[in-house]
């Protein structure tokens, strides 16, 4: 159905062009936006959630397999072959997370019941607090309404790309999130602050002032150094988890060897 | 003259959008403004210093203003005329849930704000029934999945409109709304008429009297434990 997505340039904060001709992202892929605060990454991968014409702020279009993408997938959900994790991580509607869920399957025109469950299921494997299904979406901690939400874009948005922007923010066990949608054949844009998420990804995206900056593609030395670095990630995530748990730190620990 | 009717709750984001309406169409159409309000506007004012367009404003007072449009959206389209404007775009104060300001030409659009609750749509009535477009506005403020599920609950309650969904500070996404606008039909002054109906009647509560008890009133209120055959009520 989507195998590419093509982002053509837009203007800068000063409204300036960006200087790329095209950006294609593949099916199969995984790509990061790294940048400073405030300099378009959200913006970025907006403009892929709205599939924007030249109608965003910051004027870039987007093609779906090199077409111009009709109104009907522009605006029927249930057509919309994208899925995003925006930064919040409130939920305003008074409904139960059984309720949201379902309500949210039949916007995407999906059958089965089972999908509501398969899908909390899920979501408790991203958050240290279990979500019941009759807990309202508007008392969710942002932790879990993260982990929700990124379970809801696996399995009922269930689409060829999903967008996640700095999903490292809400205390939720990132890696199992990263393990869970790569290679699945999506394109898997994540906005990230974090070295472990970005290079673990194959492209690298700049943003700096509005604009797309540079593309980097990992270099092998970045795979090795993606491993180690997530290995250390692993152990401090252990630590963390012991102090959570109100435990204390054991002599292995101690003598973690960063280097 | 093209007519556009803009509804919604207070704070839903009306004049974000016809902001955006007007920065995106004033270099091509004339437009006139009109804000149907209760007691306090400031759209008015606000309009015509941003972007120099003739404005007016409208309070109904006692009255429902979706009722007193009725009488005063014919008095606004013959100024918005014989100041030959090309876009007439009234905003509603949106209040009356049983009511709706939408004519049967021109274009009606509810404005309906992504925060506000997921019974919203299902509340508002002929507010959202009788729109031909609706849009769902701060979407900047909430989640993918949650501005579905809302998009959902509002084709449930209307399944012929058409959706829209914008961040109004910024004006995203509204091509489809700026097309359907420049390619509505000029309305014909003669045959202008409500889309839906009116309310049964009006009582003396409904203009502003706050005296209780059944001697001070007459209308259509049922009286507590009358019998249905009593329900027209004419006072004493
Ligand atoms: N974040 C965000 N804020 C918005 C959006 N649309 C409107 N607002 C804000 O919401 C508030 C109310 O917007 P208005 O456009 O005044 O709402 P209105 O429907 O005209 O309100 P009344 O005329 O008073 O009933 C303002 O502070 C706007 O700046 C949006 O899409 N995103
Ligand atoms: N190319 C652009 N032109 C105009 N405004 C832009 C552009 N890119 C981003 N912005 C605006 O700048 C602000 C910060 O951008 P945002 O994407 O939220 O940054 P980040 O996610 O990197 O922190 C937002 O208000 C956004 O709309
Ligand atoms: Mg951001
Ligand atoms: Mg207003
Ligand atoms: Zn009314
Ligand atoms: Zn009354």
């Amino acid at each position: 159905m989507i195998n590419k997505i093509t982002i053509l340039p837009g203007l800068d904060k000063r409204g300036l062009r960006e200087k790329f001709d095209q950006i294609t992202l593949a099916a199969g892929e995984t790509i990061s936006i790294v940048g400073p605060t405030g300099s378009g990454k959200t913006a970025f991968i907006t403009d892929i959630e709205l599939l924007a014409q030249g109608d965003t702020s910051t004027r870039r279009r987007l093609l779906v397999n090199g077409q111009v993408p009709g109104d009907d997938i522009r605006s029927n959900p249930s057509l919309k072959p994208i899925a995003m994790i925006t930064q919040n991580t409130k939920c305003f509607a008074d409904v139960s997370t059984e309720e949201f869920l379902g309500i949210h399957a039949r916007a995407r025109g999906i059958q089965n019941d089972m999908v509501v469950y398969e899908t909390i299921d899920l979501a408790n494997k991203f958050t240290g607090e279990k979500i019941e299904k009759d807990n309202k979406v508007t008392v969710l901690s942002g932790g879990q309404t993260r982990s929700l939400l990124v379970a809801d874009a696996i399995l009922i948005g269930a689409a060829p790309v999903i967008l996640l922007d700095e999903i490292e923010n809400a205390g939720i066990f990132k890696r199992e999130v990263v393990r869970m949608i790569q290679d699945t054949g999506k394109i898997v844009v994540f906005v990230t602050h974090d070295p472990v998420i970005a290079l673990l990804t194959q492209k690298r995206i700049i943003m700096e002032n509005g604009a797309v900056k540079r593309i980097i593609h990992r270099s092998d030395l970045e795979v090795k150094a993606a491993h180690n670095l997530l290995e250390l990630d692993t152990r401090v995530d252990i630590i963390r988890e012991r102090l959570r748990a109100g435990k204390m730190i054991t002599k292995e620990l101690t003598a973690v060897n960063f280097a | 003259m093209k007519l556009l009717v803009i509804a919604g709750p207070p704070s839903a984001g009306k004049t974000a959008l016809v902001k955006q309406i007007v920065r995106r169409l004033q270099g091509e159409m004339r437009i006139a403004f009109l804000k149907i309000d209760v007691v306090k506007a400031f759209e008015d004012i606000e309009l015509r210093k941003e972007f120099n367009i003739m404005t007016r404003k409208w309070y109904s007072g006692d009255l429902c203003p979706d009722h007193a449009g009725v009488m005063i959206m014919a008095d606004a389209i013959e100024w918005a005329a014989s100041n030959y404007s090309d876009l007439l775009i009234i905003e509603s104060a949106g209040l009356c849930l049983r009511c709706s300001p939408y004519l049967n030409q021109g274009l009606g659009v509810v404005v309906l704000s992504s925060i506000s609750g997921i019974h919203t749509p299902e509340k508002m009535g002929a507010m959202v029934s009788l729109a031909d477009i609706a849009i769902v506005t701060k979407i900047d403020l909430i989640s993918q999945a949650e501005r579905e599920v809302m998009i959902q609950k509002i084709k449930e309650v209307h399944p012929g409109v058409i959706l829209m969904e914008t961040n109004a500070l910024q004006g995203t996404s509204l091509h489809h709304l700026y097309a359907l606008i420049k390619d509505s039909p000029d309305i014909e002054e003669e045959n202008l008429s409500l889309k839906g109906n009116p309310p049964l009647g009006t009582c003396t509560i409904c203009i502003g009297k706050k005296e209780i008890g059944w001697k001070h009133h007459f209308g259509i209120i049922q009286k507590l434990d009358g019998q249905t055959a009593e329900y027209l009520y004419r006072g004493e």
